[in-house]
């Protein structure tokens, strides 16, 4: 038996398909995966996020920390309540997880990162600590439910505690704001507008029923994954790890280069790779005909060596295949890829596919 | 939980048989096989004319999680498949014993089919929840 949140009793008796995912018991849907996704991209969709670890980082270095721990800059992180995106990088370059940073007010952040990750995150995160005046504290007594679509704010926000309604409608997207236990922030995993809100494990399944009576429709990993592939947003295991570098992830853009004087771990590594021109790139594709492209699968490009899918799957909003692939570095705008060895072409584009419920590309 | 029609015949694979009046057999994909894959979005389908051994790949059913193969319970010869599951896959999850059928065949011999009843089956599918 997997590790369970606070809102596994709601989810069993919703009749969800529980699967394992980094050894906690989660729904992987409540019937219909497609119908789950569509929802999020039209209406409203409750995620139990429960799973992920909530880490809060406090202390006189918490900031020096943070800028040498993260590839990007909690520099930016101007006014309380703003949050950034961001890898921990290996001094190699490699990417130990992805994760969410929140600035808390003086000498306080919050970082969120992967369940499947945590246990080497937090020896990598005490490790660095150690020799500073740094505290972190892993918050195991807090849940997290994303609401995500269209319809998701105003939805949620009429489920929350009176005092928190008007600051959580008022946040700028990437910000947060906090009410003693509960926590909102405008963030998602979805390509849509909502919530992520960490509250009490005990009031979890409380709010959790109250957004199912509001017409929020639970939703499972499964759409989780395919909405976050629309949106082009990478999954940590999948599309990089410990031995791909953000450059050759699509994650470029969280590298902070500036100030060149922040010696952050893995900043050797990737400037080298960046003098060197990478020999990658990162992509999505979209298949042009019938079928579906699939983690792993090799892709073929003429002339060059050949690439690979890193996410594949089926676009509920495009009905078409669309894929992430780290594919061979120049300009070219079709491809091919082995289906179960046969050759099936595919545009490259340029994620993401789909954003706000419309979709970014031309079919 | 899955209703098991008792005049189909099973595979350990999860397909299911049925023998038509004329001689002919219509495949497809059980209930437990539909709910386990989730939601369908694509199947690829034989030709018809096709001629196939018993295990031989028939089709392959795709649903948003993974692909699986389907495999031929008997030997025999193409002689139609569900031309609508090109558009409506999902036909086979709303009703994978009626209008989610994948094949018809004209068996080589029935004899040599790698099929069970529905008892057998029913067995099968309690020693898979346990």
């Amino acid at each position: 038996m997997g590790k369970r949140t606070p809102l596994f009793e709601c989810h069993a008796g919703s009749g969800a398909r529980m699967v394992d995912f980094g050894g906690w018991d989660m729904p992987l849907h409540y019937g219909s995966q497609l119908e789950e996704h569509h929802a999020v991209r039209q209406h409203a969709g409750a995620f139990d996020v429960s799973h992920m670890t909530v880490v809060d980082v406090t202390g006189a270095d918490a900031r020096r920390f943070l800028q040498k721990l993260l590839a990007n800059d909690v520099a930016k992180l101007a006014a309380p309540g703003k949050a950034l995106y961001s890898c921990m990088l290996t001094p190699a370059g490699g990417v130990i997880d992805d994760l969410i940073v929140y600035f808390r007010g003086a000498d306080k952040y919050r970082v969120v990162v992967n369940a499947a990750t945590r246990d080497k995150d937090l020896a990598w995160m005490e490790q660095q600590a150690a020799p500073l005046s740094v505290a972190l504290a892993e918050r195991r007594e807090l849940a997290m439910i994303a609401v995500q679509g269209p319809r998701a704010r105003e939805l949620a926000a009429a489920l929350i505690d009176r005092k928190s309604r008007e600051p959580a409608l008022a946040l700028a997207p990437f910000s947060a704001t906090e009410d003693g236990q509960l926590f909102v922030a405008r963030t998602g995993y979805t390509g849509e507008d909502g919530f992520e809100i960490i509250l009490p494990g005990a009031d979890a399944a409380d709010f959790w029923r109250r957004c199912v009576d509001a017409g929020i429709r639970p939703c499972g990993l499964g759409a989780r994954d395919t909405l976050r592939l629309e949106a082009g947003m990478n999954l940590y295991g999948n599309d990089m790890d410990e031995t791909t570098s953000p450059l050759v992830s699509g994650l470029g853009w969280t590298v902070a280069w500036e100030p060149p004087g922040r010696d952050f771990i893995g900043r050797e590594a990737l400037e080298r790779e960046r003098r060197e021109a990478p020999r990658q790139r990162f992509v999505g594709l979209i298949l042009k005909g019938k079928g579906v492209l699939r983690n792993h699968q090799r892709v073929v490009v003429a002339g060059k060596a050949d690439g690979e899918i890193t996410s594949g799957g089926f676009s509920p909003t495009l009905q078409r295949s669309i894929a992430l692939a780290r594919v061979p570095s120049g300009k070219y705008e079709t491809a091919q890829v082995d289906v179960r060895g046969r050759l099936l072409d595919v545009r490259v584009v340029k994620p993401p596919f789909v954003r706000h419920g419309k979709p970014c590309i031309d079919l | 939980m899955s209703e098991l029609p008792g005049e189909l015949l099973y595979t350990e694979e999860h397909e299911w048989l049925r023998q038509e009046e004329d001689g002919t057999v219509t495949i497809g994909i059980t209930d437990h096989a539909q709910s386990a894959l989730g939601d369908l979005v694509y199947v690829e389908l034989p030709e018809v004319g096709a001629e196939l051994d018993a295990g031989d790949e028939m089709a392959v059913v795709e649903s948003v999680k993974a692909a699986s193969d389907v495999y031929a319970p008997v030997g025999g010869t193409v002689l139609e498949v569900n031309a609508d599951l090109a558009d409506d896959p999902e036909k086979i999850n709303s009703d994978p014993y009626g209008d989610g059928w994948i094949v018809r065949m004209r068996p080589d011999d029935m004899a040599n089919s790698n099929t069970m009843d529905h008892n057998a089956y029913q067995e099968l599918l309690d020693s898979l929840e346990g």
